[in-house]
């Protein structure tokens, strides 16, 4: 499964700004805690295909603990056109 | 994911270390924008940062590039030497409120009358953050400090200060805006506003200034979420956003323009 976004467990300090400029709204604060004791964000696996890569999350993260990846450009016969390995 | 390109990237010159600032503060957002634009003016190796005193004293950690350290307010005064020592340098200071608006009021206004070619950001967060949450000169009527339990009241402690409308009336600037980074659409904004505020002096124009609108979640007693609704609910109205003063612009010198 692609994964357009990832998050850094252990910088999210679950201040949730991401949470509000999702224009899907499918980060979700998980139960979860990281090793500083704060909730961490997620955004859910069957939710994972709705992301479009706006990076709006990453944008407002004051603490820099969101990847966010374009979906690689696909032929018609859905295969990946270009590679980018990063 | 392994294959496709990142949407977003971080600047090469900010450190990839966690920050000390509480859950939610924009003093992230605020250093992530100053070290994008070091990163496209290609500034890192001739930036000099004056780091000053607050929550914003950390700066020397977070950017990659040489900084000297200020006393509390000095910031712009000691800008102003390293800059006439070395005039290649590309010199800025990183300011919060109670630093540049209170015990820094005079350092500031004569070095941008002066009209040093340094670039100022200003970290607008209405209270004095590192310290605990004491009233400054920026401090919104009614808002409830340490120092003004009450509410801050107008009678007794005047309004608060707009910065950047001061420092546009002044001669030696040469951009001057405000900007806020509770939306999307506010950062990307910013963004242009701070890479014109290191423009300015880099062109021998002026002093470069922007005030950035920022929340303190800690002292402002709420969750980041009603920090970041308060900057639109209540900051913006009083503080309104927008391009004082540009000198590049000839028809935003008459008065101001929103740059939304």
């Amino acid at each position: 499964m692609e994964r357009p976004i990832a998050f850094r467990e252990d910088r999210c300090k679950g201040c949730a700004l991401c949470m509000t400029v999702c224009p899907k709204e499918i980060i979700t604060m998980s139960s979860r805690f990281n090793t500083s004791g704060y909730k961490v964000v997620e955004v859910r696996d069957e939710v994972m295909e709705t992301c479009t890569s706006c990076a709006a999350c990453a944008l407002i993260c004051p603490d820099y603990a969101i990847s966010v990846w374009r979906k690689p450009a696909r032929d018609k016969k859905g295969e990946v056109a270009d590679v980018h390995y990063g | 994911m392994k294959n496709g390109k990142e949407a977003f990237t971080l600047p090469g010159v900010l450190a990839d270390i966690p920050t000390h600032y509480c859950p939610g503060c924009q003093h992230g957002v605020a250093q992530r924008l100053v070290a994008e634009c070091l990163d496209e003016l290609a500034l890192s190796e001739k930036a000099i940062c004056i780091g000053s005193i607050g929550c914003s004293v950390f700066i020397y950690n977070y950017l990659l590039v040489d900084s000297v350290e200020a006393p509390h307010g000095r910031a712009p005064a000691v800008a102003t030497g390293v800059k006439r020592a070395r005039p290649e340098a590309a010199v800025f200071t990183y300011q919060g409120d109670g630093d540049l608006a209170s015990i820094g009021m005079a350092e500031t206004m004569h070095c941008a009358n002066r009209g040093e070619r340094v670039t100022i950001i200003f970290v607008n967060n209405t209270v004095y953050g590192m310290t605990g949450g004491q009233m400054a000169p920026t401090t919104m009527v009614g808002q409830r400090t340490t120092t003004c339990p009450g509410g801050r009241c107008a009678d007794n402690e005047g309004q608060p200060i707009k910065m950047t409308e001061i420092i546009a009336s002044l001669g030696g600037s040469a951009y001057a805006a405000r900007v806020a980074v509770d939306s999307v659409k506010h950062v990307r904004a910013a963004k242009k506003a701070v890479r014109k505020a290191f423009e300015a002096p880099l062109n021998n124009l002026g002093l470069g200034f922007v005030e950035i609108l920022a929340t303190c979640p800690t002292n402002w007693k709420m969750t980041p979420v009603q920090a970041n609704e308060r900057i639109a609910a209540e900051l913006i109205p009083y503080f309104p956003l927008g391009t004082f003063k540009d000198v590049t612009e000839l028809e935003t010198i008459e008065g101001p323009e929103v740059a939304e």
